[in-house]
Parts: structure tokens; C-alpha cells; sequence
């Protein structure tokens, strides 16, 4: 049984609705959502061609009668083409890089970064944040929505802010070290690089004296919260959310972290098939997807966010209703189809971490010689898992052959390679090598 | 009285085995015996060398994976039938040999074996009580020099 390590405080009591009240209340958003952006050019077309208007939006079953939208729709409508509400009601913009060039905006109003606020609030209360605190925080402060949107969260707290912003490490150890801030905002992987070079300095990163964190932004593992942890003697949180939907407040930890709630009464979540786009089962892996409840200058319908995780509508000892969606395991843009079956490298990596503890370095090669797929998955050796016994490599070999059917149902085949020999692009490892794609055969 | 032996991973390809041959080659250090277990994909080299610690740095920094384990080298008599002699006594006790191996020098008219069993001490006591010689490191190094 998970305990808390501090007092259980909710900051809305909506947060607690119960499901059925909850359901009822989306169902009446959904349909203003609907009313809302009927006359985005995007959804205008879209609602023609599916004979959809608001008043057919009785049940969250008829969500499935809605479009999809995609981080390309957005593109094609650029700068703000998805604007539902006149320019002069916006009173914010943000954006989120383009890796082809062009950022994609989104849109606040006032009540928009009003609710924005609110959210952040609640998953930063959830996980212990209190309005005697001072939080140091190192996002960016631009168009990336991760700073304003924590920043104001601490604020409709309560708590202290120093609004550091990235870069400039030992600028910030000076920072955390002479303003004793117990709150670290940012991306996981930014305090370890304050670890780091705090290390360098001479610098014990415990005697910083941080007790809490909050981290978004990026995929980051279990195994990187524990590193985090041991290194600054810190409890760390995780949050997550996408400009798009409206940044962070999307969802975020509770005091038991067994998955992030989501704040379902502003946002509908669906776990989709990427292929099918049918709907996966509770607790399976799928892509999730969010349609907007409550926002108003930029609402949203259906988006793909392109983020695999699962679902998880268990009632929380937190008393907190909103579902729970896993950490994002992976990246629609990274899933393989492999013999008709949807694998991620994620799964490989799970794999892995069963069979050896901790993840050593792998490659994924998919090929198609002939009518089938081939999967060979290149495991780096390291002392710890080899032995001068055969009989023990290759009962290595097996087990994580074995593992890896048994997440992701395919059979792949398992070769050990020496240290050292897999592609590192600039640190990154490369995960996948899809010969397919070479060929011109997917 | 037991020995130690450096295995080296490596993959089954060409060139692969003498990325470790020539490391020790370039510290100066000699191989006194070695096997090569191999599968269709990854092989492992086992080797006994005298400065052990000094050949596992040299391996390590030329990117090896290196294990270090204990392995016991056993004198059999060079003749038909001296090798058998020393199985059956492992046999008889149940005792697991895991794999074994041969030096290539040999004094008089003995040969001598490296066996690598999964309790090492339990197999050293069983074959010194049944009159086997187990030789020792500083022993096996010094024949090696002869």
C-alpha cells in the first residue's frame, strides 16, 4: 500500500467529482466545444461532411462521430487559422518548435490563461507544493509554454518564485544555493546537468537542500526519476502536457505517483489504436488523444498528440477522479508495424530492463528479404551480463528473446554485440534502422 | 591454488579475435593458454595469462568486455586413458565441470589441464583427496617459463 509522504491537499474540489458527475458535465462541454469552433474553417468543413451539429452531441459515445485533428492540420492553417474566438479577445500566444521551420501558435484568452493557471495549480499542490515555498524555475521563458504556464501555477499558489530560466548552470547553483529554494521546476534531464556541475564545483547537490521537483517537457524514465532522487535527496513529480491541448496542466502527479490525473473535466482523453484509430483497451498502449472541454480562443477536437501511453480510470486512494495515464512510453512517429503488429523501441527497451536490470545499449533492424518481416534486435554486451560460460550467454540470449515476445508478441532475433559498436549520433543513440524503408516497401 | 582467467566477448566476424591478440601483443604480454568457444554469432576467449590485472586493463582499454573468473589447472598423465581417470573422479562425485582446457607446455610425462568448475574449492578438495595434482599459480607460471 502507497503512502503520502506529506498531507494529501486538493486544490479544486472538482478535481474529485464523481465519475458519473464528471461524464455529465463533459457531455454538456463537449457540446458547447462543438458550438464553439463551428465556424473554424477546419471544423466547419469537417462537421458539414460528418453531419455533425451540437445538438447531436448527447452522449461521449458521440465523440467518435467527431474528426481528428493533427499537428499537420494545424500547420495547414497556419498562423492562426484555428482561432475561434475574434484576435481581439487573445490576450496570449505561444507556439511550439516546428522542426521544419515554422512554429505552430496556439492561443489564450483571458479566461484560457486563467483556467491555464489553475490547472498547473493543481498538479503542483497535488504534489506538495505549498504557498510557503520558493520555487526556482529553469524553463525558458518564450513561446515554449512550459515556463509561463508553471510560472503562473506557483503564483495562483502562492509560493515564490525565481524565474531563472534556461541556461547558464552555475549561474543557477549560485541561484539555488544562495536563495534556498526547496521547489525545482524544468526538464529532468536540465537537473542533472545542475548535478552535474554542482558535483564539479565540489558541490554536493543534497546540500543544495531542493525537497521537491517538478518535471515536464520531455519523455523521461523511471529509472532517471530514481538517479534524480538519489542525487539531490529530492521527491520528484512528473507533468505533462502540449501546447497544443494548452501546455503544461494537462496532467500531472499525485502525492502516491502511480500515474498522472488527468483534468478530465477540461479535457477529454481517448486512447486510440494509431493504425485504426479504434479505440485500445484500458491499460494498453495506444496514442492519446485530447479534445478541448473549456478553452476558448483555440479549442481543439479530437487532437493526435502523437504520445503513446495507456489509461487508467482505477479509483486513486488520492481522491482525485481524473484518470491516470502512464508516463509517455514513445512517439507515434517511432512505432513500427511488424507483421501487421505495432511494436515500440520502448518495448524492446522494457525488455531489456526485465532480463538485465538497467537497459544496456540496443538497435532495432527491421528488413523484409522476403514475404516477411525480420526483427533483429542488437544487444551491446557489458561485463556485468556477460560470463565465460556458453550455457550463460546463451540462456542470456533466450531470456531476452523470451521477454521480448512476451511484451510485444512478435518474435525477433536476439544478437549480442561487442561495446561500442552501435551508431551514437551526437550522444542520441539511434533506436531503429527500418531497411524497409530503403527499399521503398512501407 | 586456484588460477585466474580472463574471458573476452567477441563477435562471430572476421577479424574480431585479433582486436584482442594484438592489445596484449602491443603491451607485451604473452599468452600462456587460451580457448575459443564460438556459436553461429558470439564467441568467447578464455585465456591464462601471468600478469592477468595488468592484460584485463589492457583489454578493457582497447573497448573488451572482460570477465575475470577462477578456473583450477590439473596435471593428468600423458598417456591413453590419464584424462579419463581424473573424469571419473569428477563424475563420481557429481561435481559440475563447466569446461576444460589444455596448456601447451608439459614437463616429463605430464600434461596439464585447466578445468573451470562451478564450485571450485569444493573440486580442488575432491582431487586432492583422490591423489590428483592441482597446481598453483605461481607453480603453473614457473613450469611455463621452463
Amino acid at each position: 500500500m502507497s503512502e503520502f509522504a506529506f498531507e494529501n491537499r486538493i486544490w479544486e474540489l472538482d478535481e474529485t467529482l464523481p465519475r458519473g458527475e464528471l461524464q455529465a458535465l463533459q457531455v454538456e462541454r463537449l457540446r458547447q466545444t462543438v458550438a464553439r469552433v463551428a465556424e473554424v474553417p477546419f471544423y466547419k468543413a469537417a462537421f458539414a461532411k460528418a453531419k455533425v451539429t451540437p445538438d447531436k452531441i448527447r452522449s461521449l459515445e458521440d465523440l467518435a462521430r467527431l474528426p481528428f485533428t493533427t499537428k499537420e492540420d494545424l500547420r495547414q492553417h497556419y498562423p492562426l487559422g484555428f482561432l475561434a474566438v475574434p484576435r481581439e479577445k487573445v490576450v496570449r500566444i505561444h507556439g511550439s518548435s516546428g522542426t521544419t521551420g515554422k512554429p505552430t501558435f496556439v492561443a489564450y484568452t483571458a479566461a484560457d490563461r486563467e483556467l491555464w493557471a489553475n490547472l498547473c495549480a493543481r498538479f503542483l499542490v497535488a504534489g506538495g507544493l505549498r504557498p510557503k515555498h520558493l520555487v526556482h524555475i529553469t524553463f525558458g521563458y518564450g513561446l515554449f509554454t512550459g515556463g509561463f504556464g508553471l510560472h503562473y501555477g506557483v503564483e495562483k499558489v502562492g509560493a515564490a518564485i525565481v524565474p531563472a530560466a534556461a541556461g547558464n548552470t552555475p549561474r543557477h547553483i549560485m541561484l539555488i544555493q544562495d536563495l534556498k529554494p526547496q521547489v525545482l521546476i524544468g526538464t529532468p534531464s536540465y537537473s542533472l546537468q545542475i548535478a552535474e556541475v554542482a558535483r564539479a564545483q565540489g558541490v554536493d547537490p543534497k546540500a543544495l537542500g531542493l525537497k521537491f521537483a517538478h518535471f515536464g517537457g520531455v519523455p523521461w524514465t523511471e529509472d532517471m526519476r530514481f538517479q534524480i532522487e538519489r542525487e539531490f535527496g529530492l521527491m520528484a513529480f512528473n507533468n505533462y502536457g502540449l501546447s497544443e491541448v494548452i501546455g503544461p496542466g494537462v496532467s500531472g502527479e499525485c502525492g502516491l505517483r502511480s500515474g498522472m490525473h488527468i483534468q478530465e473535466d477540461h479535457f477529454l482523453v481517448e486512447c486510440v489504436n494509431p493504425d485504426t484509430l479504434e479505440p485500445v483497451a484500458e491499460g494498453e498502449r495506444g496514442e492519446l488523444v485530447f479534445t478541448s472541454l473549456t478553452k476558448e480562443a483555440m479549442p481543439v477536437i479530437r487532437y493526435r498528440t502523437r504520445d503513446i501511453a495507456w489509461l487508467d480510470t482505477s479509483a486513486c486512494p488520492c481522491g482525485r477522479t481524473g484518470a491516470r495515464m502512464s508516463r509517455v512510453v514513445g512517439r507515434t512517429d517511432d512505432m513500427l508495424i511488424i507483421r501487421g503488429v505495432n511494436v515500440f523501441p520502448s518495448q524492446i527497451e522494457e525488455a531489456l530492463l526485465r532480463v538485465e536490470g538497467t537497459a544496456p545499449h540496443y538497435l532495432i533492424e527491421v528488413d523484409r528479404p522476403g514475404a516477411m518481416d525480420v526483427v533483429t534486435v542488437r544487444v551491446e554486451m557489458r561485463p556485468q551480463d556477460f560470463s565465460d560460460e556458453m550455457r550463460q550467454m546463451e540462456a542470456l540470449r533466450e531470456r531476452i528473446d523470451r521477454e521480448i515476445q512476451s511484451i510485444t508478441g512478435i518474435r525477433v532475433d536476439v544478437e549480442l554485440v561487442e561495446p561500442q559498436t552501435l551508431e551514437r549520433s551526437a550522444g542520441k543513440a539511434r533506436r531503429v534502422i527500418d531497411h524497409r524503408r530503403e527499399k521503398g516497401l512501407i | 591454488m586456484k588460477i585466474k582467467q580472463l574471458s573476452v566477448f567477441l563477435e562471430n566476424k572476421p577479424g574480431r579475435l585479433s582486436v584482442p591478440c594484438k592489445a596484449l601483443a602491443k603491451a607485451g604480454l604473452s599468452i600462456l593458454t587460451l580457448s575459443l568457444a564460438d556459436t553461429r554469432q558470439f564467441g568467447i576467449l578464455r585465456l591464462i595469462l601471468k600478469d592477468w590485472e595488468k592484460a584485463r586493463e589492457v583489454l578493457q582499454g582497447a573497448g573488451c568486455v572482460v570477465n575475470v573468473t577462477e578456473v583450477i589447472a590439473i596435471e593428468v598423465e600423458d598417456r591413453p586413458g590419464g584424462l579419463a581417470d581424473v573424469l571419473k573422479i569428477i563424475e563420481k562425485a557429481g561435481v559440475n565441470l563447466e569446461y576444460m582446457y589444455a596448456f601447451t607446455f608439459r614437463s616429463e610425462d605430464k600434461a596439464v589441464l585447466v578445468f573451470r568448475f562451478e564450485d571450485p574449492d569444493a573440486a580442488i578438495q575432491l582431487l586432492q583427496s583422490k591423489g590428483v595434482n592441482v597446481i598453483g599459480s605461481v607453480e603453473l607460471f614457473d613450469r611455463a617459463k621452463r
